[in-house]
Order: C-alpha cells, then structure tokens, then sequence
C-alpha cells in the first residue's frame, strides 16, 4: 500500500437536534501514514467509539472531511455511494472481542471478505493462508473458533482485518481481553503488519500496557482530539 | 463465494435435524390429514366403481342408497330391465352394521347381491382368495379389511355364514370393510325382528279383528306372512347397453318410472359434495390451522436462531456483506429447516401414520408435490420476522461503546 493513509480534519458529529442535541464530536484532527501504529485514547464517554463507527463509515458525521489513500470519503456529506464495499474493500476492523463467525473455520473467516469482494474461493483462501502463515496460525487453518485460544483467535481477527489490504485498519480496544505478555504480542503483530502491508492502524485503548508502545498518540476528550508523542517503546 | 447457510447447519447440524424432525412429526400430520382426505374420496369412488353400475335407481326424492335411505320394491328392476338401452339389472340393498365372528365383532357394511355371474352389477369385481357366492344363502365374500378368513363362520343377525370369498379395497364410504351376502339374506337381515317383537306381532293380528274374521279362512295367516317378508330393496343397479347415453337412459327412467336416478357423476357428487363434505370441511380446518401452526413454529425457530447470531450478523454487516446475502443465509436455513421437516413427514406419514390409521390414507404424490411447495412457501414467509430483524442489526453494534 503506497497511498497516504487516513486524515481527518475538522470532523464533527452531533446527536438530535435542537434542546437534546449532544455534541459528540466537536473537533477531530487526525491523520495515520502507511505503516503506522497510532494510539487513540480517551476516557468513556470521550467520543471514542463514535468517532470510530464514523471511520469505519457506520454512522455518518455532521461535518468535516475523511480522506481515505487520497481520496476524499467525506466532506460534509459522503463523497462515495456505496459505504458497505468502502468498508468491506477499505476498511479493516478489529474488535476487543475477536467475533470470528463461530460457524465458519479459520481460514474460511478470513477468506470470507475477499469472497464478499468476488474473488474466487480458491484465491480468496490462498490469501487468507498466506496470512494465517504471518500471523504464525497457519496450523490451525482448519480448526473452528471455539477450538483457538484468546490468542490465536485475536490474531485471526487480525488476518481478517488485513485480508482485503485496506489501507486502514480500526482496531477497537484489541488487547482488552488478553494478559501484558499477549497484549504486547498483538501489538508487536500489528506494528509488524502495519510496516509489511503499508497500512495505516488506529488503536483504540485505554490499555495501560500498550500505551507506551505507540510512537504516536492521540488523546480524545470532550469530543475534541489533541496529538501526543508518545514513548514507542520497543518490546 | 461459500453457503453460509450451508457452513451455519453443518456447524450445528445435530440442532437443526432434531428441530426439524419436530417440525417434520407436524408436516407428517399435515400430510395425513391430506391423505384421509384423498383416502374418503378414494373409498366413495371405490364403492361406486365395485358396484359396476352406470345407473342407480333408488326411491324417489331420496339421495340414496348410500347418502339417505332409500326402499324400492325388488321387482322394480323387472320394469326397468325392459326399458331401451338397459343391458342389465339388478337389485342391491347395503346394510352398516356390527358382523360377529367368535369373540369380536367388526363393523361392515352388508351388501345384499343377486344371484348371478361375476359382472352382474353389485358383485364385487374381483377376488383375491376364494370363489364367489354361489348358493342362496349364508354364503359371504368379505374385504380383507374386515379381518375374516376363508372358511370362518360370522354372525349376521340371527344368521351364520360361511366366508367363501375375500376381496381387497371394498369398503364403504365411511371406510368400512363390505361383506356380500345373498339378496335374500341381505333382505331379512334388514328387517327381521327378534322373536319376542315377531310373536307380539303375531299376538296383535291375531286379536285384531280386521285381520282374524271367522268367515275368511287364511286371512290371518296370509297377515303374517305378509309382515314376515321383506319385499324392499334399496336400489336397483342399472348397466347401459353399449351405443346408449347413461344420461338419456337415466331421464327415461325418471320419466317413466317415477324414481330417482343417478348417474355415476351424479353419485360421485353426491357422495363427494354431500356425504364426506363436512369430513372434508373439518380435515381442511386442521390442514389451515396445522400449517399456521407449522408456519408459527418455522418463524419462531428461525428468528430464535437469528437472534442467537446478532453479533454475527452485525460483524457481517461491518466487514460489507450485503443485505441480501444475509437475507439469503435466514431464508436458505428456514427452507432448509423445511426441507429436513418435509423428509421426515413424508416418511413419518408413508411409513408410520398411514399403515397404522384406522382409515385409509391415501398419499398421493401429487400432494406431496404440493405439500413440498407449500412448506417451502411457508418457510420462506416465516422467515421474514427473522429477516427483518437481522436487516435491522446496526453493524455499529459491532464496534463497542
């Protein structure tokens, strides 16, 4: 991936109208490079997880601009017509829980979003093992979710979120459920898979144990985003 | 691109196939039900097709013999035998009752026959074991239904005989099994009285002056005779000659004989229309509320199963499936659902329900074709509930907070 990453500028987004309207984010100034790992932090209720169902193009903000790889997603209205593929082609998500699809095996989890994007099974799998191979899962290529550990299965959530090779990737707290010594693990992974696949990954967490790995932090409160140099500690 | 459907009932096939052999025990009942249905038509047109006639002529302004009671003189068919385009005739009465044999009784319906050859009409058609009646009297040929065997004595009334003859798929519009006894027989069995009543009887002409004048020798006597004897049948079977219109023939006898006739349409819908309609009315209720039950149980175990995945659903959202998809993968499982519930009816219905039922069940596969389709219609439609609310899923739902 050569392209520019993620910037935002000025993004906003307000809840109802009028006496009710809530101001859930009043300024967002980002931008992530290719191969970058940035931290987004903020208490609860800090415009946190609005402001990533509004990268992930699951709700729409009230102003601003996104652009995405150099082009310009949003700017005051969506700029593309079809959000479902942006996500599906664009945009890798990873979540605090790994929500593998119980009833589909590992590879098949991951082969899943080339499949939706219309490649052929065979290739849509060749890639997922190849990345399954990356992420040092490739034996458990065949085993349904329930059979993985905590571990294996955040890093097959990873394979999913880099399946497509978006040139974002929305991680939603992804070491919350797992201990330091796996945590820092998935953090070294996705450092890694940021350099190896050119792609830009926001990290959001309030993980005491992988805030001093990120070279760059964003800190989120009152819906308004202040960057941060952070300590990028190697690990 | 894979089933997801197919990769979600593979996963958990063991609970779909039980929920679907649950659904399949209601399909196997729905099935049935069509199959008495088709079995009562089935045994009316069977009646009517064993009894070889093209015409019944029964007592006016009655729908009998089989629908209401009907009584004609038994030398009615002499007059109709002589009429153009009748080939033959012959007198037939039909008697449901209780026919004993050792300790057990079963319930038959007694039809008297003339004597004759095979084909005369009211004879049964056909045998599979035996010979046909061939003396005057306390002779019977028995369905097979009825239980009887060769050679065993069954009690008629006061009378017994001997079963020289068994045929298969005589039964009654009601579904009983026919016993053929001879006319004569068939006659007494009709009227006859106990003892007791025939001496009472007797007593009463006797002190009856009417009937026991000191003048007139024999009167008394011919008084008895003439309540002792059954000069009634209840129809009289008609076949047309070949060249002749079983209508025009039919209107000939009306016009003539001032009786009522039907034609074998006519009686078919009589039989049909009236005798079974109300039968027919209330297996099409339980059909209308089995399958609403069928299409509430569909609706409810697919949109638990939905819910069940919402998360699932939601994440598929995210990463870009597309609604259809998702609709796709509810419906393909609720016809999948059907599919499995439709096999294990069919053979519960085949293979359990029909030969253990009382009555003849009837599976056409003609109704299977159409059963199928409707529980593939009613699934898809009980899976709307679960559709809408797996469309509803935000993918948002997805990301936490």
């Amino acid at each position: 991936m050569t392209g520019a990453g993620i910037r935002i500028e000025g993004l906003r987004k307000r809840y109802g109208s009028g006496d009710t309207a809530v101001d859930a984010l009043k300024q967002v100034d980002m931008q992530v490079f290719p191969g970058e790992v940035v931290g987004l932090i903020g208490p609860s209720g800090s415009g946190k997880s609005t402001l990533l169902k509004c990268l992930g193009a699951v709700i729409e903000p009230t102003a601003g601009r996104m652009i995405l790889d150099d082009e310009v997603i949003y700017d005051d209205g969506w700029k593309v017509k079809d959000l479902r593929a942006l996500r599906r082609d664009s945009i890798g998500f990873i979540f605090q829980a790994p929500y593998l699809i119980s009833f589909l095996d590992v590879t098949d989890n991951i082969a899943l979003l080339p499949m939706l994007a219309g490649k052929p099974n065979a290739e849509a799998r060749g890639q997922a093992l190849d990345l399954l191979k990356a992420l040092d899962v490739e034996h458990r290529a065949k085993a349904m979710p329930p059979q993985l550990s905590g571990g294996e299965q955040q890093r097959v959530a990873i394979a999913r979120g880099l399946v497509n090779r978006p040139p974002v990737i929305l991680a939603d707290e992804p070491t919350a459920p797992l201990d330091s010594e796996r945590a820092l693990a998935v953090i070294r992974i996705l450092n890694e898979m940021a350099r190896r696949y050119e792609t830009a990954i926001i990290v959001v967490t309030h993980d005491e144990k992988i805030i001093p790995t990120f070279k760059r932090i964003y800190h989120i409160r009152d819906g308004v985003t202040y960057e941060e140099a952070g300590q990028g500690l190697e690990f | 691109m894979i089933s997801l459907a197919g990769r979600d009932i593979m996963h958990s096939w063991g609970k779909f196939v039980f929920t679907g052999a649950g659904l399949g025990l209601l399909i196997g009942v729905t099935l049935s039900m069509a199959g008495i249905y088709r079995g009562m038509v089935d045994d009316a047109k069977v009646l009517l097709g064993n009894s070889g006639a093209d015409l019944w002529v029964v007592q006016k302004d009655t729908l009998g013999p089989y629908a209401e009671p009907s009584s004609i003189y038994d030398d009615t068919w002499r007059g109709i035998r002589g009429m153009p385009g009748v080939a033959r005739t012959a007198n037939v009465t039909y008697l449901t009752m209780q026919v004993r044999q050792g300790e057990r009784d079963v319930r038959a319906m007694i039809s008297g026959v003339t004597a004759g050859e095979p084909g005369t009409p009211g004879w049964p058609s056909y045998l599979v074991a035996g010979r046909q009646i061939t003396r005057g009297h306390y002779e019977a040929v028995a369905d097979v239904a009825a239980g009887f065997k060769l050679g065993e004595r069954i009690g008629i009334r006061r009378n017994s005989y001997t079963v020289v003859g068994l045929t298969r798929r005589m039964v009654s519009s009601s579904g009983d099994p026919m016993v053929f006894i001879p006319l004569k027989d068939a006659q007494e069995a009709q009227f006859l009285k106990d003892n007791d009543a025939i001496l009472q009887q007797r007593r009463r002409a006797a002190v009856n002056p009417a009937f026991n004048r000191p003048g007139v020798p024999g009167l008394l006597d011919a008084v008895i005779a003439s309540q002792s004897t059954n000069p009634y049948v209840n129809a009289v079977l008609v076949q047309v000659a070949s060249g002749h219109d079983a209508e025009e023939v039919a209107a000939s006898i009306r016009r003539w004989k001032r009786l009522t006739v039907y034609t074998s349409g006519q009686m078919e819908e009589i039989l049909v229309g009236k005798l079974i309609a109300t039968s027919a009315k209330q297996i099409g209720m339980f059909l209308v509320i089995l399958s609403i039950v069928s299409a509430a149980i569909v609706a409810f175990i697919i949109y638990t199963l939905t819910l069940g995945k919402i998360r699932e659903i939601a994440v598929l959202k995210l990463i870009g499936t597309r609604n259809r998809t998702i609709a796709g993968l509810i419906m393909q499982q609720a016809v999948a659902l059907g599919m499995i519930g439709f096999v294990v009816g069919k053979i519960t219905a085949t293979l359990v329900m029909a030969p253990i039922f009382p009555k003849y069940v009837l599976l056409e596969p003609l109704d299977s074709v159409k059963g199928f389709v409707a529980v593939v219609v009613i699934c898809v439609i009980s899976s709307i509930i679960a559709i809408r609310a797996a469309l509803k899923v935000d993918p948002a739902e997805a990301i936490g907070g």
